[in-house]
């Protein structure tokens, strides 16, 4: 067992995806506990699509993937925060048209110039391959770059995720904390998308912090074992990907699942014995 | 100095002038009860109140040193998600963001004044419970706390018995008027119970489709408004 764990790791590809995808998962999951609880679970969703487009066309055009897809997504992340503020032109319905307007126009730019499916395939389910060097330092420093955000908005990103309307009130700028969440959370989904995917990025956002609230009464405490929990759930799906041959970003899912049914029986236990202790 | 005053005020939503002519000012001590009917402009004048909505007409401004990131709100229904997780604790603590600035995390000060608005509402032993899991009158106790460690003088309930049951609403109004009262907390109260408003305010504001009244309880009771809407003097 240990060989083949050494063995593993003597990959440098894989050391190189296990860094950032750890990194990315913890982020993507604490970014996901106010996402999940404002609802913009959705807004995750679609920005995945945005980048598999603005991937395509970047990598099509032959620029830099990263530098090009980063500023396309963000500034897709505030349009799609403002369309679903703003209820009055059916907020859920346009999210979907810009996504899956992206996600076909990037298929259109694939198939019409290499024509190789499984460049489609890559970006749509993941490549463990896809992480060069540099890609890794950039997705690193990034992640940090989230991760010390986040922590200096703590207190207020409770606040705005908890009662908007009070925060306002009190004088908080409540629109901007919303656009950096938006913000933060497109920059993850890029850097994440090429591993897990286009169509799995968004289960890094929103299986974690679910699981955690199955059990979790307190916000901290949902944060913590949200971002505890993804960067586990990432590491043991790289295994089952390494020793299964298994494609990584559906086996990251699949530890998810594992995780939130996990969970959810714990939970069902717990309050089936309260129930019991009552009577 | 006032509190916060009104001169000429007149507010509009949406384009529409919903409120016109406000004349009123909050001294420090107060306890002033909006009424209204729906549709009158009470949540348009709470907006203008804390500062969130410009009048069109007229002025609202802050006295004494208060600003109007200052002002204690308890908003009118939390449409939260009964699962939310979130502790009492953290819930209370939130309220004291208006005086952090630039800083990202809470000081000693803060933490602690959230504790003692713990003790004072009676919620400090459930401190660490889910906030969602609580009853409806312990969440407004909890919303209480918070709006008072966002101010010191100032709060602005907007109908904080909305949805509770008597005997819950019977406990929140003594509780409000502890805290103006024992507590010396200035409280402006929008309210759909008009006799208890009568009976607890030291001022009372009318929005009406007929026109605004202020005046004290005694006034109110007294005039055409409150003839109608407390039937004859209650």
């Amino acid at each position: 067992m240990i060989e083949s764990i050494s063995a593993m790791f003597s990959y440098s590809f894989m050391l190189r995806a296990l860094t950032v995808g750890v990194l990315v998962s913890v982020c993507a999951a604490l970014l996901g506990v106010s996402l999940v609880l404002k609802r913009y679970s959705m807004i995750g969703d679609g920005l995945s699509h945005v980048g598999f487009g603005a991937l395509a066309v970047a990598a099509v055009t032959g620029t830099a993937e990263l530098a090009a897809a980063i500023p396309v997504v963000v500034a897709a992340a505030v349009l799609l925060l403002r369309i679903s503020e703003n209820s009055k032109i059916k907020g859920d319905g346009a999210i979907a048209l810009i996504s899956t307007g992206s996600l076909a126009l990037g298929v259109m730019v694939i198939s019409m110039t290499s024509g190789v499916n499984t460049d489609i395939m890559n970006y749509l389910f993941g490549s463990i391959l896809a992480m060069s060097d540099s890609d890794t330092v950039i997705s690193a420093v990034l992640c940090i770059g989230v991760l010390i955000a986040f922590l200096m908005f703590y207190n207020r990103m409770f606040a705005v995720t908890f009662d908007e309307g009070f925060a306002r009130a009190t004088g908080s700028p409540a629109g901007t904390y919303n656009t950096l969440l938006a913000c933060l959370t497109a920059v993850i989904i890029v850097l994440g998308m090429r591993m897990m995917g286009a169509l799995l990025i968004s289960s890094l956002i929103i299986f974690p912090p679910l699981t955690a609230m199955r059990l979790c009464r307190t916000f901290r405490g949902t944060v913590i074992c949200s971002g505890i929990l993804s960067g586990v759930c990432f590491v043991l799906g790289m295994f089952i990907s390494f020793f299964c041959s298994t494609p990584t970003g559906a086996s990251v899912v699949a530890v998810n699942i594992f995780a939130f049914a996990l969970f959810s029986l714990i939970a069902w236990v717990k309050v089936c014995r309260a129930k019991a202790a009552l009577s | 100095m006032s509190l916060l005053t009104c001169e000429n005020a007149a507010l509009a939503y949406d384009g529409r002038t919903v409120i016109s002519g406000l004349d009123f000012s909050v001294e420090q001590g107060d306890l002033l009860c909006i009424t209204g009917e729906n549709g009158a402009g009470k949540s348009t004048l709470i907006k203008g109140l804390l500062g969130l909505l410009k009048p069109k007409s007229g002025r609202i401004y802050t006295g004494d040193g208060l600003k109007h990131t200052e002002i204690g709100y308890l908003p009118q229904q939390n449409k939260l998600q009964h699962d939310f997780p979130a502790s009492v604790g953290e819930v209370v603590l939130s309220g004291c963001l208006n005086s952090i600035g630039h800083r990202p995390f809470f000081s000693k000060a803060e933490k602690q004044r959230a504790m003692e608005n713990m003790k004072r509402l009676g919620i400090a032993s459930i401190a660490k419970s889910c906030y969602g899991e609580l009853s409806g009158g312990q969440q407004r106790r909890v919303l209480l706390a918070r709006a008072l460690s966002a101010t010191h003088r100032l709060i602005l309930l907007d109908e904080p018995a909305a949805g509770l049951d008597p005997i819950a609403t019977a406990e929140l109004y003594r509780i409000v008027f502890d805290l103006n009262h024992t507590g010396g907390i200035t409280v402006i109260m929008v309210s759909h119970d008009i006799p208890t408003a009568a009976a607890m305010a030291k001022h009372m504001l009318h929005l009406g489709n007929g026109g605004i009244f202020y005046g004290t309880p005694e006034e109110y009771k007294r005039s055409s408004t409150g003839m109608a809407f407390l039937g004859g003097g209650a």
